[in-house]
């Protein structure tokens, strides 16, 4: 069993009055919402956060792509994914991913996953994903009924460039380039692994197992709502003569690790319900443009992420219900790890994503989350699929060819008495706490 | 009558309503909404005209959306169409995505069109005046966007939100495939650059608009009347963006008199 610790990066202070007042988190949220002065502090706690589950012995960090967006403010997970280059040691990168069909010429994605690979040895997992409705096709104005068509090219280019040895000239329908030459060229050769995030389109399932990709299934509904896509996937690869391999699948899920489950609902419960009413509330009208899923997927009557039918499928939920229906795996040490494990059997998923970090959770308790999971919960369900062989982690450079960041000296005289750094930090977190 | 025609030796297959059996020929070209299977207007207009209303592909049983990208795709296949039906001109009209696609085959080849009628067309951007998001608009907002009263009979009918879910998810469906294939033309911005080439057209043009119309508002009319020289501007009131259904008789008599003129 494998851990990414994946950090969603919300905006922790919407209004109480959030829901009411406006319509969406995504793509027509109020400008006014947003002080940068907090988001400076935002981004310098997260990347904490990531750079603390390293040093506690996650596999690997996770980040994404979202656009406009009130619950993710990475509408570049590069750029967070190069920061975590420099400060991290042990954990691999999984960025998950870049939405391959909004880049012109897509090959840029290429180029940027081949600095992440070589700036953090080896250490990337590529993560391609179509993206979604919101981002793509209302935030980026790509044409619904040309998103596939596109992510498809895209693809081909991407792993083109990384594969052949020399120059070639692609002769797309929507990207021409008559000189493709990827330089820098990433570490892990031919490219890193791949991976696919998905919401539960069918023919994602398809993609995945004819190219022995990852297929990383991004849900927020947790593990028993999840089994519906995981049997879809898993159907897919039985028909196609794949190995069942638990690794091929990885799995996003809210955990919430406390001393005892009654402390465990005191700590996380309002945290849940921030996320699952302000970070997922989401206007109905942008939730699936007409053309983003194919009528293939809808005939298979897999419910979107968000939208009108998901908010009146978790409305009025509590915290029980959010424990029981498994939206949250939460508890006391024990608790989690039993419920983990018997969940991970259940879909049969071997990179398990953690979220750990929900929607308002504060700096303390997400330390707190990770630690009592790392120390209390991951050694004791590790075990889980060890007779399986993980294909799908980067393999990176030998440790002793490591470059190492050189010691930074500040010098008072130049940084003008700015550069208390830790000290800086709590005087952004008293204007935030306002 | 309701046809299927095989068109560009079976690259599309096109449900092709005709009305009347005399006359010129009148070509329609139907909105993002599609057609309905009986349409009065039309068959008003079949007294004077032979009119042939294909279904777009993508739209009714007609297939081959995939062959369409954009508007010069569309403007050939209708070209070809017409050539299979043996109409070497045709009067042409087009209402809303129908009227931005009837201005764009006429620009592209102006000889194919004796006369054009654009009903409420789209196909201009003007950032002091931005049309409605339809594909975002929830279904109960959507006859407000299309109807000068959106409780008459006309409305209702059209705008009826089923109670059945079975019902519900085949609407949902046919809403999806529909819109699917007018978002090449209209999604994000309903402007694929006619205003490069609407000089171009050349021919006698009539701009009909719905006086009440929300979608896209009236003063869009002057976009397409300042670009098409000596086109005339008439304004049907009491009728939103679907006029045809609204105020039918007028809607009728304004194209016949103009195409008899």
């Amino acid at each position: 069993m494998k851990f990414t610790w994946f950090h969603l990066m919300p905006y922790r202070f919407l209004p109480e009055d959030f829901k009411d007042k406006y319509r969406s988190v995504w793509v027509d949220i109020p400008r006014n919402l947003y002080d940068p002065k907090v988001g400076h502090k935002l981004y310098n706690d997260y990347l904490d956060q990531l750079e603390y589950a390293d040093g506690m012995g996650f596999d690997a960090l996770g980040v994404n792509e979202h656009h406009q967006n009130g619950y993710g403010m990475m509408p570049s997970p590069n750029l967070m994914a190069a920061t975590l280059t420099r400060r991290t040691k042990n954990a691999n990168l999984v960025v998950l991913g870049n939405s391959i069909a909004l880049y012109n010429p897509p090959i840029r994605v290429a180029e940027e996953f081949a600095m992440l690979d070589v700036m953090s040895g080896g250490r990337l997992v590529a993560g391609f994903p179509v993206g979604t409705s919101m981002d793509d096709n209302f935030c980026y104005g790509v044409v619904p009924a040309q998103l596939r068509e596109r992510y498809y090219e895209a693809h081909d280019l991407i792993v083109k460039a990384w594969k052949e040895k020399d120059i070639f000239s692609f002769n797309g329908k929507y990207t021409k380039l008559r000189y493709v030459n990827l330089w820098p060229r990433p570490v892990q050769q031919p490219h890193p692994p791949i991976w696919i995030p998905g919401g539960g389109s069918v023919e994602t399932w398809d993609f995945c197992a004819n190219h022995d990709y990852q297929y990383s299934f991004l849900s927020y509904f947790g593990y028993l709502a999840g089994k519906k896509v995981a049997d879809g996937y898993w159907d897919v690869m039985a028909k196609k003569g794949k190995e069942l391999n638990p690794y091929s699948m990885g799995f996003a899920q809210i955990v919430a690790v406390s001393e005892t489950d009654e402390q465990a609902e005191k700590d996380y419960a309002p945290h849940m319900d921030y996320f699952f009413n302000r970070c997922l509330h989401v206007y109905d009208g942008f939730a699936d443009a007409p053309g983003y899923r194919t009528v293939k997927t809808i005939k298979a009557g897999i419910l979107g992420q968000v939208g009108d039918r998901a908010a009146m499928v978790r409305q009025d939920l509590k915290w029980k219900d959010f424990v029981e229906q498994g939206y949250v795996i939460a508890g006391s040490p024990k608790t989690v790890r039993e419920r983990l494990r018997e969940a991970m059997k259940h879909i049969h998923c071997g990179h398990l994503m953690t979220l750990m970090q929900i929607g308002s959770m504060p700096p303390e308790l997400v330390r707190k989350n990770t630690s009592l999971f790392a120390t209390e919960v991951a050694p004791y369900v590790r075990d889980l699929w060890s007779e399986y062989e993980d294909k799908w982690s980067p393999k990176r450079m030998p440790q002793d060819e490591i470059a190492v960041p050189a010691p930074v000296h500040f010098d008072s005289r130049l940084t003008n008495g700015a550069a208390k750094h830790p000290a800086a930090a709590s005087h952004a977190e008293a204007r935030s706490a306002k | 009558m309701i046809t299927t025609h095989q068109s560009q030796g079976g690259r599309y297959s096109i449900e092709l309503h005709t009305y009347g059996s005399g006359g010129e020929p009148l070509l329609f070209l139907h909105g993002a909404g599609g057609l309905m299977p009986q349409e009065p207007f039309l068959e008003e207009l079949g007294r004077d005209f032979k009119v042939y209303a294909p279904h777009f592909p993508g739209y009714g049983e007609s297939t081959g959306t995939e062959h369409i990208d954009d508007v010069v795709d569309a403007s050939l296949f209708y070209h070809e169409l017409m050539d299979e039906l043996k109409i070497p001109q045709a009067n042409i009209l087009g209402h809303s995505m129908g009227g931005m696609l009837a201005a764009e085959l006429t620009a592209l080849d102006p000889h194919r069109t004796k006369k054009l009628v654009l009903a409420c067309p789209a196909g201009f951007w003007i950032n002091e005046h931005p049309i409605p998001d339809f594909f975002a608009a929830p279904l109960n907002e959507i006859a407000g966007m299309l109807f000068h009263d959106p409780n008459s009979p006309a409305a209702k009918m059209m705008t009826a939100i089923p109670e059945d879910f079975k019902a519900l998810e085949v609407m949902y469906v046919e809403r999806v495939k529909r819109l699917a294939t007018a978002g090449k033309f209209l999604w994000p911005i309903p402007d694929r650059g006619l205003s490069k080439r609407a000089y171009r057209i050349k021919v006698p043009t009539l701009v009909v608009w719905g006086e009440s119309d929300k979608l896209i508002p009236p003063v869009y009319a002057k976009e397409f009347t300042s670009r098409i020289k000596g086109s005339k501007l008439e304004t049907i009131k009491q009728a939103g963006h679907m006029l045809m259904y609204e105020q039918q008789p007028a809607f009728v008599k304004a194209v016949r008199d103009f195409l008899k003129s």
